[in-house]
């Protein structure tokens, strides 16, 4: 380590090994919650897509509906509405419920889960839309089933299609997480506030978690660039 | 009836202040985007590389961050600048960073980023022999970028600037959280005291649901007025 950096560190007050842990331990938090709901909202997604999809009005309609609410509004107030409002909810403090959604950290899971999905479904819906008719013709050809045509042609191609603007809302995802830490969640941004509140210093506690934050966003576009050529080899040009 | 519980004037009054964010947040980030956008295009390295670090910057933090970092930091930094012009000239400079400032600048700046991108692209969907025209006609660079860049890129920015618009009006619910009394505060504060989370945050909403259903139709109706005279193919 160089000695100016080594100097330093031993001078300052404020990145000891405790408030570093204290970091570490927002980043597990933030990276915890953040995954959890991309997975399962990826999972409520993807049928509510193919849901969106059908031309039966009364199935797709109510997918429409949930969407468009949840795209159509702050995800603050999403996350007020749930983390305040199941407290309300006549009985629930009776059930086992309440042991799960007292801790702040299963509220913001919920609405988090249900907003990414909202956006999530949108982005599949616009893959599956624009799956090019030729292949299902073909897949139709060769005697597939509905079921099979989804599994087998048109999800795998929709994926290819989605994979790009699904990375947009996981990062944006991760950038939203931040409001966490306004439900008493400590995560990055809650430890970060918690350093600045105990020490009053505005640019070590903030400057510090931005560029924690830059480095799990740019770990995640260097993850999906390579998910991305992965998944577009075949389209690569032929070169020598 | 909606029965607000006597909050329902200072919900209005938070509903206008979001407004007022919005729309300031909005004009700053036009103008940084068009400024970044033509840094980005331009010839000089430097311009170049000032507005990608800008962008990248930009985008690699949450907004929350963004925003505790300025309005904290901020206020900072202006007691330090006041304390140097103090000791300097003896001059008695200072302003209080408030929650609305510190608002508008950060959601600016964000989406000063992100039109910048908005902008790049639009620029360069403008077709070249437009330009040359222009010059051809001794047009100066000011009057290229007014009469002949502008009118023409707007039609290829109009979907870009109408999302960036979208999430904006959404962001503004965060500074709320730095302790601007908008509509989000308000409602925040009526719910606790009555114990009635959803009577307040669903109407408030409500209101950002109208805000964004709006827009929507609004931008629908702008790009049709741009894109009059433009043949689309099928």
């Amino acid at each position: 380590m160089p000695d100016f950096i080594a100097e330093w560190l031993n001078q300052n007050e404020i990145f000891t090994a405790m408030t570093i842990m204290e970091y570490w331990d927002g980043m597990v938090t933030t990276v915890h919650l953040v995954f959890l709901s991309l997975v399962i909202g990826l999972l409520v997604a993807v049928p509510l897509a193919i849901l969106r999809t059908v031309r039966n009005p009364f199935v797709s309609g109510p997918v429409w509906l949930y969407t468009y609410l949840f795209r159509g509004t702050p995800l603050l107030i999403q996350l007020y509405i749930i983390y305040y409002g199941l407290a309300q909810i006549e009985g629930i403090q009776e059930t086992f419920w309440w042991e799960i959604f007292r801790e702040p950290f299963y509220p913001a899971l919920l609405a988090f889960t249900l907003n990414t999905a909202a956006y999530t479904t949108e982005i599949i819906r616009g893959a599956i839309v624009s799956t090019p008719n030729g292949e299902i013709e073909a897949a139709k050809a060769y005697g597939m089933n509905w079921f099979m045509r989804m599994r087998r042609i048109v999800l795998p191609s929709a994926a290819r299609r989605a994979v790009q603007a699904y990375s947009n809302e996981v990062i944006f995802m991760l950038h939203a997480s931040a409001i966490a830490s306004v439900v008493t969640i400590v995560d990055l941004t809650g430890a970060a506030r918690n350093i600045y509140s105990r020490f009053y210093a505005p640019f070590d506690a903030f400057i510090f978690v931005a560029l924690c934050y830059m480095a799990l966003t740019f770990i995640l576009v260097f993850a999906f660039r390579k998910l991305e050529t992965h998944l577009l080899k075949h389209q690569r040009p032929v070169s020598g | 009836m909606l029965d607000l519980k006597g909050y329902g004037p200072a919900l209005l009054d938070g509903a206008i202040v979001t407004i007022e964010l919005a729309f300031l947040s909005l004009a700053l980030s036009v103008a940084l985007g068009l400024v970044g956008a033509s840094a980005k295009l331009s010839q000089s390295r430097v311009a170049k590389g000032i507005a990608t670090t800008y962008t990248t910057l930009i985008r690699g933090v949450p907004d929350l961050v963004m925003m505790l970092l300025f309005y904290y930091g901020g206020q900072v930094a202006v007691n330090m600048l006041s304390d140097y012009i103090w000791e300097a000239y003896e001059i008695d400079f200072f302003f209080q960073f408030d929650p609305f400032i510190s608002g508008v600048v950060t959601i600016g700046l964000i989406f000063g980023a992100y039109m910048t991108e908005t902008f790049r692209g639009a620029f360069l969907a403008v077709e070249t022999g437009q330009i040359e025209a222009a010059r051809a006609y001794g047009f100066t660079r000011f009057h290229t970028f007014r009469r002949i860049m502008l009118p023409q890129m707007m039609r290829h920015a109009l979907p870009g600037l109408g999302n960036n618009w979208q999430v904006l009006l959404k962001t503004t619910a965060l500074v709320s959280i730095i302790g601007l009394t908008d509509m989000v505060r308000v409602a925040e504060e009526a719910a606790k005291a009555e114990r009635m989370p959803f009577h307040f945050f669903i109407p408030v909403a409500f209101v950002y649901l109208a805000l964004t259903a709006g827009s929507e139709l609004f931008i629908k109706w702008l790009d049709k007025r741009a894109n009059v005279g433009v043949v689309q193919g099928s």
